[in-house]
């Protein structure tokens, strides 16, 4: 179980993220949603030890963050943050080695090559693990990303916006990824999305942040709800249930300027 | 319409996509490298050699030892620092490192007195010298790379500044001491290779020697370190640590090549790059070793060509700088198209 208690991150007198408390227990993806700035990518860079919190405690599977040894906490739990720009250029299969990195220390067995095979395999990289990272597209990129940190082979992946940048086909692409570690691999993943209808679809459990703090936290059926979002977003957004859910409709908006919400106007986007 | 996803996926430079890098390709170039090193020892050792044999060739391995110290030192130096500062344009020359050795060296002679300074052992010297070195080096880490990592604008802006201060600061000081005291001091400042400090070079390799080896054991954890603060984390590196005790390294390597032969600005930059794109990869065990090789056989090859064809009219390290300085200029140049 990853244990936020009481974190808190400022940046002079910005308090970024405010006390969160937050308890993620082992299975299922669990979404954190936003508007910008609300907390959700310093919240999860904090839990990843990217970020040194200004207060509180992180502890993952009853490991502080900030105290266990760097190689060990990296056997249990993985990151990758938003933006990965590489300073040195390497090949794919390079890259994803790398995710063995905490097990090996730099020496593969065939163990270890086991894992970078199958999460070469598992992202559908095989024909181009040989392939150099600059000269992929973005969406190739993300992927072998993700491949390196399947290879790391812990119990909880943090991901940051990882559909950031990706068209429609690769998004579906990769939130089944993100679905199936969860599903057949048994892992519990932590995404930031920005999509509230992706988030909505993939996880099990969607926690929504605003200036700093957790203010919903839910089933998606229970999140994404037309007062929960106007809440979060400052933004009236009707839902419409489906069958494969609830279907926040976001485009043709009207914003609600704090407790004047202009409700009247959205009977007409149903 | 998704059967055709893997042809989508291709590139449109298909064509000139780089397969990787190839260990044998970079254990070639290594061999070659040494090779190099080698015969440029072996020629300046036995080339025109006159009057005294054992006179001349101590004399030579002398030079030579030094030049192949200070060579060593500097290439892995500036690799390590390319490393830490996640660019390849950046050395520890143009962050202000050598000139601050230099401002130790004559602030500790104005304060202390140059002679008094000069008899000190010149061992112990150098070990405090190191000391403050290193503590620069940590500084610089939690003022300035911990914050402006990504910027390398204003990174460069930070080391031109601090070489300059340095600079002056030097200048200033020097001014302030005896004249006939400076002409001593600054002998020892550019001690060219012609007079290396016999008991200086002894520390020297030790110390060097020593620094070799704790990083060839820590190759790995140094390529983890190549792909970035965050990666690099994630993967389980104590960065902040890590990345203090390369930076002490390099403090410890500069100061060698600084005490030994004075300041060679653009020699590391040079050698680094020259390893990089031969090696055709990143990772520490192919480009420490080839940078260090580069390191040697360009200086010693510099050396050979000023004393055959420049009759001793300039130094090494000014050919050296010349010939970097335009390499540089092209580094940026190339890096501000991309």
């Amino acid at each position: 179980m990853i244990d936020i208690d009481g974190i808190t991150k400022r940046y002079g007198k910005a308090t970024v993220v405010d006390r969160v408390n937050l308890q993620i227990p082992r299975g299922g993806v669990v979404s954190l949603i936003g508007a910008n700035g609300a907390g959700k990518s310093t919240l999860l860079s904090m839990v990843g030890r990217l970020l040194e919190p200004c207060d509180g405690r992180i502890t993952v599977d009853g490991h502080d963050v900030q105290a266990t040894p760097g190689p060990e906490l990296a056997r249990r739990l993985s990151v990758l943050r938003q933006e990965n720009h590489l300073p040195v250029r390497l090949a794919v299969g390079e890259l994803v080695a790398f995710g063995r990195f905490p097990h090996s220390g730099g020496r593969l067995s065939t163990r270890d090559h086991d894992h970078i095979d199958r999460a070469i395999a598992h992202l559908d990289l095989g024909p181009m693990a040989h392939r150099r990272l600059d000269q992929l597209s973005g969406g190739q990129r993300q992927r072998a990303f993700i491949a390196m940190v399947l290879a790391q082979d812990t119990d909880y992946v943090l991901l940051d916006e990882p559909l950031n940048t990706l068209d429609m086909r690769h998004a579906a692409q990769t939130m089944d990824t993100i679905r199936r570690m969860a599903d057949d691999l048994d892992k519990t993943v932590v995404v930031v999305l920005h999509d509230v209808n992706v988030a909505a679809h993939h996880s099990d459990r969607i926690v929504a942040m605003k200036h700093g703090r957790v203010v919903a936290d839910g089933s998606p059926s229970e999140v994404v709800d037309r007062d929960v979002l106007r809440h979060v977003f400052d933004l009236d957004v009707p839902v419409s249930h489906t069958d494969a859910g609830p279907v926040a409709m976001h485009f043709g908006r009207a914003c609600t300027s704090g407790d004047a919400p202009l409700a009247s106007r959205t009977g007409e986007f149903r | 319409m998704l059967q055709l996803r893997d042809d989508l996926d291709r590139p449109v430079a298909d064509r000139d996509a780089d397969h990787g890098f190839s260990p044998r390709h970079a254990a070639l170039v290594l061999a070659v490298l040494a090779a190099l090193a080698v015969a440029a020892i072996a020629v300046f050792m036995t080339y025109d050699l006159r009057g005294s044999l054992a006179f001349a060739l101590e004399l030579r391995a002398k030079k030579v030892a030094g030049m192949a110290l200070v060579g060593t030192a500097l290439g892995v130096a500036t690799v390590l620092f390319h490393t830490v500062s996640g660019n390849r344009i950046l050395t520890p020359s143009l962050m202000g490192f050598d000139n601050l050795y230099l401002l130790i060296q004559t602030g500790a002679a104005f304060t202390f007195g140059t002679f008094a300074f000069l008899s000190v052992d010149v061992r112990l010297r150098f070990g405090l010298e190191v000391v403050v070195m290193m503590g620069f080096a940590l500084a610089l880490h939690r003022l300035f790379l911990g914050r402006a990592r990504d910027d390398v604008v204003a990174l460069l802006l930070v080391g031109v500044v601090l070489g300059g201060m340095f600079a002056s600061l030097t200048d200033l000081v020097a001014r302030l001491i005896d004249p006939n005291e400076y002409v001593t001091l600054q002998d020892q400042f550019f001690a060219s290779f012609a007079t290396v400090d016999e008991e200086l070079l002894g520390v020297s390799a030790l110390a060097v020697g020593a620094v070799l080896v704790y990083v060839w054991r820590r190759t790995a954890r140094l390529d983890v370190l190549a792909l970035g603060r965050d990666t690099a984390v994630g993967l389980g590196v104590d960065h902040t640590r890590t990345v203090d005790r390369v930076l002490m390294v390099v403090a410890l390597l500069v100061s060698v090549a600084t005490a030994l032969v004075g300041p060679i600005t653009f020699l590391g930059l040079l050698v680094s790059n020259l390893a990089y794109r031969l090696v055709g990869t990143f990772r520490h065990r192919w480009t420490l070793p080839s940078a260090a090789l580069a390191g040697v056989v360009a200086l010693i090859g510099a050396q050979f060509a000023i004393e055959e064809y420049f009759a001793f009219e300039t130094r090494a390290s000014i050919v050296i700088s010349f010939i970097g300085g335009t390499y540089f200029i092209i580094l940026l140049l190339r890096e501000a198209r991309t």
